[in-house]
Parts: structure tokens; C-alpha cells; sequence
């Protein structure tokens, strides 16, 4: 079923929202900074392996296997956590994950929770659910941290601060967080220091954890959590309940399926051989971490994605960030533009899946990339990206009835298919070359082509097309 | 080799004489070109756009115009790739239409590549006594794998002085449709490829693509740099005497 989520409703288009960010110079060189230098740091750590692309074909391989067969590993999954202790409860969309996890987290009795870096969460709005209820979330990851108290959104799935420099930080931190250090500079270290002592209580209090995972193991009913601060480890091994937020696609059959992408997600995400932090837990240990583990499985609109023969590709994503680093748009848009936690290339494709086309953000996304391929060559799952892309916008024009573009795709169609008709509109558009002004350059031309002509010259048709030379110099054979 | 042109609608209708030369330099290396009159658009416009249904007829009269041919050449890396990777998309659901795609699609190639690979030239000849840059397009690099073949034509031609563009490998920004449906994203982007390519010092920046060195063009017009965005093609195809 079509999932949803509730925290970006309202966005305008994609055009609407980037017009704004291009025109802002500070994002654009945090942006800029930020993504050249990940994408170099990766570039390399790639480059160390000699078999990255077996691995690569070897992920996208079992990803497929497994949503092919998503059932039996759901149950299998199901079954083997029951068995090692924890809960499994399913979630057909966002507002019954909410409804699940408040109510988990009102039996436990707590009026606070602490959160590791979650996506599924941030996709179901878990946030403001809780807050609802009169339940207050703490994010602990530094750059959600910095989201949050900023009262802001995420703009990037693994740097979600990514659009702050370290100024904007250090005035975040000495005007919203209570606890910070008298004569706090920018400088990132003490801004880390700053986060780790504010946060430190909050670990230490808190009776519930939430997080997602990054990966659930089917045969032994284990989660994995990657990260690279040590907050993750604290809220999965220090509070008394845990509960884990978790898309049904993020399923492995094995601990051998774990290895490969162990391999591609540190490398493709931080430029890391491998993370400082990983943490695997399978139901609960007496007398060690959890006492009592609560497994969420979302749906929220996967099902309706596994249901399309192309666009499923998506749901192999491991959320590395990779293709947001390299893509050309996202770096001069932004990731707020893209209107959903998730952002840049596999967020066009992703979220108008997952959340339908409804919205003017979601109709937009699959048309907000040039279709340069930069994110499919860095996909560590091999996502065919500006394939996807493509085939929801075949997938938008049906559902939309957009008549003056229609009219002019029909009719450039119709006289695209026929080379005597293309060459009775080459000799019309030659006698047009006479508006054109200097040197053969047309500066102005209406809407819509005016969105050209406002920063670019048009050429301005030539004398003679090339079939008519042909046809001139060499007559009709050929 | 008999060689079919595929011209592309864009380069027939804005930029004839990187048709003209693309005959000029097969001609010259010894090669009979022909160009099937028929044929008109590979659709890719229609099809990147979402408009399937439009771009369908558009790969039956692509298959019409260039069946039988061993080998056919565009000036476009990225009209061959889409001949070559979304043909035989369109084309399923119709059987022998489906075969016939299949039999013509890996016979397109874009010009460097079929130089280098098929007829096995770099030196084709040229002089050109200018300095020059090299954008990468897209298409070209990403789905055509043309990898270094029109670095290797470039070096091989007299009196051209290669540089470097900086951050070479990044989009123009052209994106077909996206240009008019992002304006704002497409000319930032643009914004940065000129400022790399005024960055690298060059009179002239060639390319594989007219579509998007009309993008590039058009910004650099606007601005007043004095740079050419000239095709490659245009550039091989040049000799002792043209005074170009």
C-alpha cells in the first residue's frame, strides 16, 4: 500500500524549492566543499579493493534474491527473533509504525526516549508522533542533533547537517543547547566535546532506545547497526527496551550475504575500509543490553514498489549517500529541495515510490536530474538510477494531464517520426534564422522556451540543414 | 566499410557541418558513408521525457532507415546510446520489430569510438592549430564507455594543444527537457562547466554531442567569453588549408 510521510507535506516542486537554494551562495559552497571532498575520500577507498565490482554484482545479486522471495525471509526473520527473545510486530504504513512504537514506549512508562540515526523513523515522522503524546525523542547522532536543535531538516541521509558549516553550528549550539559550555568556539572538536556532555546524561537516563538497522540477518534474527559515532552503541546496549524500526527490505538471508555489503557501505558512505562502530544483537541477553527488544517491520509503500518490474531496483538501496556526493544537482539544489528525508538521486526515485505521485514535490522528482549517470556508476548495489528515473516519468506523464506539454510532445512526435515532415519544419525554422541576432545567436525566445534563452543563447537555424545539402551535393541516392 | 550516417535531427536541422565533416573524415580514411533519407529522430527526447508512446514510431523508422547496415555512426554519443540500451525497450511486445532492433542497435556507434574500435585509426589526419579542451559528455563516458578514444584522436591531431578541463567528468547541465524544466539548477551547473572551461584557457571546447555543446555554447555566447564550442567531428575533420 502507498506509504506516507507526514513531515514534508506541503513542499512545493522540485524547480520551486531548487530556485531558491541555487540562489544561495553560503549552501551552495557548504554543499560544494562538503561533497568534493567525500567524493575524492571515496573515489579512493573504492579504488583500494581490485574486485569492487564483483562485490557490487554480487550485493545487487542477493538484494534481488531477496525481494523475489520476501516473504518466506520475512517469516524466517519473524521466527528467529520470536525465537532469540524479542518481539516482531508489522506496520502496513507510517501511522501504524507510530501507533506501535507510542504505545511500546508508553508501557514502558517513559516520557523520553534516546534515538539512534534512523531513516525509517525519519520516513515515518516517528518524531513528532511521539511528541503527540507528550513523548519526547532526543536525537543522538551529532548531525540529527544539530537538525533537531536547529529545528530544522535533514538535508543529506548521512550528514544530515550537511548544509551547516561549522559557524552556523557553534551559534546553533550557544543559542539552543542548554548545557553548552560557557565561551564555546566554532572549532569542530570543542563542538563535538560540547555534544558528547549533552548527550552523555541523556544516554544515562534513558529507559527506551529507538533505532532502525541497517541490515537484518533472517537465519539468526539479528540486527545490524552501522555507524561511526559510539551513540548508536550506547542507545542499543544502555536502555532497559529497545525498538527498532525496520523497512521489510532491508533482509539479508545470511551471515555470509552480511560480508559483501560490509565491504561496500563503509567504503561507499564514509570512505571508511571499515566503521569504528558496528553492533549486531539477536532478541535479548539476560544480563546484558536490553531486557526487553520490540522489532517494528515497515511496509510504508515497499510493497507497492516491489509490485513495479523497474522501479523495484530502489529498494536495494543501503543508504550509503554515494550518489547524493556525486550528483551535479543535488550539490547546487540541496537536499531540502527534494522535499523527503530522502534526498538527491535515489530520493527522485525513491520517495514518489514509496509516497505516490500526488504531491507537486513527488510528481517533480523524477524529472530533478539531468540524467548524467553519476549515480548509478557509484551505486554500490548497481540501482540503474537514471533508468528508474526515466521509466517514472513515463509512469508521471500517464498519470498527468499536462495538455500544453502533451500537445507539443503529440505534435513533435508526429513530425519527429517522418523525415519528409522533419524536413518541411527544418525549412520553416531556416526562415526563422532571419529574427536571430548577432552572429547567428537568437537571446530570446517565449515561454516555455524562454527558460533557455534567460541565461543561455539558442542557435539560430542554419541556411540549409544537412539533409538538404545531402540531398543538394549528392541527390537523392543513399 | 559502407558506413550508414545517422545525423540526429539536432545536428540536421541546428548544426549541419558537423554532418558535413563527419562525411569529410570517413571519406577521407577511405570509407563509403551513406545516409538512409528516411530516417529522422531516435526519440530519445520523447522517451527521457516520458512521452513513450510518441517515441515508439520513431525506433520502427530508425530499425526502416538503418536495416542491413554493418556499421552505423552518429556524431551523438548520446542518440547511440539510446539506440542501443532503450530501442530494444521500446520495442517489446512487437516480435519482429523486437529482432530487428537486436540485429541493429550494437552496430551504432558514436563517432570516436568507431575510429578508434572499429575502423582502428587515431591519426585521421587533421590539423588544427589550436589550443583546445575536451568535455566528456554524459552519455558518452557513462553509457557509451568511450573511455579515452577522442582524447587519443586529439592528441593525434597537428598543431593542437590538448589542456585540461577541470572537473572534466561533471555534467554540463543540459539534460535535455531538464534544461527547461530546472532552469535554475541546469544553468548553475552550466555556470561551473564555463568557468572550468574559461579556467583551462581555451579557444575552442569540443565535444561529442551538439546537444550539449549547444548548451554549453549558449552560455558562453551569453557571456562573451570568445570560446568556440566546436564538435569533434568538426575538428578531425579539419586539414592543411581550411584555415580554421
Amino acid at each position: 500500500m502507498t506509504g506516507s510521510m507526514p513531515t514534508y507535506v506541503g513542499m512545493p516542486a522540485f524547480p520551486a524549492a531548487a530556485k531558491t537554494a541555487v540562489a544561495d551562495s553560503q549552501l551552495r559552497r557548504n554543499l560544494t566543499h562538503a561533497t568534493t571532498a567525500i567524493r575524492t575520500k571515496r573515489a579512493k577507498a573504492v579504488g583500494e579493493l581490485g574486485d569492487w565490482e564483483d562485490l557490487r554484482q554480487a550485493a545487487k545479486a542477493i538484494k534481488d534474491h531477496v525481494l523475489a522471495n520476501l516473504e518466506t525471509y520475512l517469516l524466517r526473520l519473524e521466527e528467529n527473533v520470536t525465537k532469540a527473545g524479542g518481539h516482531v510486530h508489522w506496520a502496513r504504513d507510517a501511522a501504524e509504525a507510530n501507533a506501535i512504537v507510542t504505545g511500546l514506549v508508553e508501557q514502558a512508562g517513559a516520557g523520553k526516549v534516546v534515538k539512534v540515526k534512523s531513516m525509517a523513523t525519519q520516513e515515518t515522522g516517528l518524531n513528532e508522533a511521539l511528541a503527540k503524546s507528550g513523548i519526547s525523542a532526543i536525537e543522538t547522532d551529532l548531525a540529527e542533533l544539530i537538525v533537531q536543535l536547529g529545528d530544522d531538516w535533514p538535508s543529506h541521509i548521512l550528514v544530515p547537517a550537511i548544509h551547516k558549516n561549522r559557524a552556523e553550528i557553534g551559534e546553533l549550539f550557544r543559542r539552543k543547547m542548554p548545557d553548552a559550555p560557557p565561551g564555546l568556539s566554532d572549532d569542530p572538536a570543542q563542538l563535538a566535546a560540547a555534544a558528547r556532555a549533552h548527550l552523555r546524561n541523556e544516554f544515562l537516563a534513558a529507559t527506551v532506545g529507538i533505532s532502525g538497522a541497517n541490515f537484518a540477518v533472517a537465519d539468526t534474527g539479528s540486527l545490524v547497526v552501522v555507524e561511526s559515532e559510539g551513540n548508536g552503541r550506547m542507545c542499543l546496549t544502555l536502555p532497559r527496551t529497545l525498538i527498532s524500526v525496520v523497512g521489510v527490505e532491508k533482509i539479508l538471508p545470511s551471515w555470509r550475504d552480511l560480508e559483501v555489503f560490509l565491504a561496500l557501505l563503509p567504503r561507499s558512505s564514509t570512505a571508511e575500509r571499515m566503521n569504528p562502530y558496528t553492533t549486531i544483537w539477536s532478541g535479548v541477553t539476560p544480563g546484558d543490553g536490553p531486557e526487553d527488544f520490540h522489532l517494528v517491520l515497515l511496509d510504508n509503500g515497499r510493497t507497492d514498489a516491489l509490485a513495479d518490474r523497474t522501479g523495484r531496483q530502489a529498494l536495494r538501496c543501503i543508504r550509503c549517500s554515494a550518489c547524493l556526493n556525486v550528483c551535479p544537482v543535488y550539490e547546487r539544489a540541496g537536499g531540502h529541495a527534494y522535499g523527503s528525508p530522502y534526498p538527491g538521486p535515489i530520493g527522485a526515485i525513491l520517495s514518489p515510490q514509496l509516497r505516490g505521485v500526488g504531491s507537486p514535490v513527488d510528481a517533480s522528482l523524477p524529472f530533478a536530474s539531468s540524467l548524467c549517470g553519476a549515480c548509478y556508476e557509484v551505486c554500490p548495489v548497481a540501482i540503474n538510477i537514471p533508468e528508474a528515473l526515466v521509466h517514472l516519468r513515463a509512469k508521471a506523464v500517464e498519470n498527468h494531464r499536462h495538455y500544453p506539454e502533451r500537445t507539443v510532445f503529440k505534435l513533435s512526435g508526429y513530425v519527429l517520426a517522418s523525415a519528409a515532415r522533419l524536413a518541411a519544419a527544418q525549412r520553416v525554422a531556416s526562415l526563422s534564422r532571419h529574427v536571430a541576432g548577432r552572429k547567428g545567436r537568437i537571446r530570446r525566445l517565449p515561454p516555455p522556451l524562454s527558460a533557455w534563452t534567460d541565461t543561455r543563447d539558442a542557435p539560430a537555424p542554419p541556411p540549409e540543414s544537412f539533409r538538404a545539402w545531402w540531398t543538394r551535393t549528392r541527390g537523392n541516392g543513399g | 566499410m559502407r558506413i550508414g550516417l545517422f545525423v540526429t535531427c539536432l545536428t540536421d536541422t541546428l548544426f549541419p557541418e558537423t554532418g558535413k565533416a563527419t562525411v569529410t573524415l570517413l571519406e577521407r580514411l577511405g570509407h563509403q558513408v551513406e545516409f538512409p533519407r528516411t530516417q529522422s529522430c531516435c526519440g530519445q527526447m520523447h522517451f527521457n521525457t516520458g512521452y513513450r508512446r510518441e517515441a515508439a514510431p520513431m525506433v520502427r523508422g530508425f530499425a526502416a532507415a538503418f536495416d542491413g547496415y554493418e556499421a552505423i555512426v552518429t556524431p551523438s554519443a548520446s542518440c547511440a546510446a539510446m539506440v542501443r540500451e532503450y530501442h530494444p525497450v521500446l520495442a517489446e511486445g512487437d516480435a519482429a520489430l523486437a529482432k530487428q532492433v537486436a540485429e541493429i542497435a550494437p552496430r551504432v556507434h558514436d563517432l570516436a569510438t568507431l575510429l578508434t574500435d572499429v575502423l582502428g585509426v587515431t591519426d585521421v589526419g587533421a590539423y588544427f592549430p589550436h589550443r583546445v579542451t575536451y568535455h566528456p559528455t554524459c552519455h558518452s563516458l557513462r553509457m557509451m564507455h568511450v573511455g579515452d578514444a577522442p582524447y587519443r584522436l586529439l592528441r593525434g591531431v597537428r598543431g593542437l594543444e590538448l589542456v585540461d578541463l577541470p572537473d572534466a567528468e561533471t555534467c554540463c547541465g543540459f539534460g535535455g527537457t531538464f534544461a527547461i524544466k530546472n532552469p535554475d539548477v541546469s544553468a548553475a551547473m552550466c555556470a561551473d562547466k564555463v568557468a572550468a572551461i574559461r579556467q583551462s584557457r581555451a579557444e575552442v571546447v569540443a565535444a561529442g554531442d551538439n546537444s550539449c555543446l549547444m548548451h554549453i555554447g549558449g552560455a558562453l555566447s551569453r557571456m562573451r567569453t570568445g570560446v568556440r564550442p566546436m564538435h569533434l567531428a568538426e575538428i578531425l575533420a579539419s586539414a592543411d588549408g581550411d584555415g580554421a
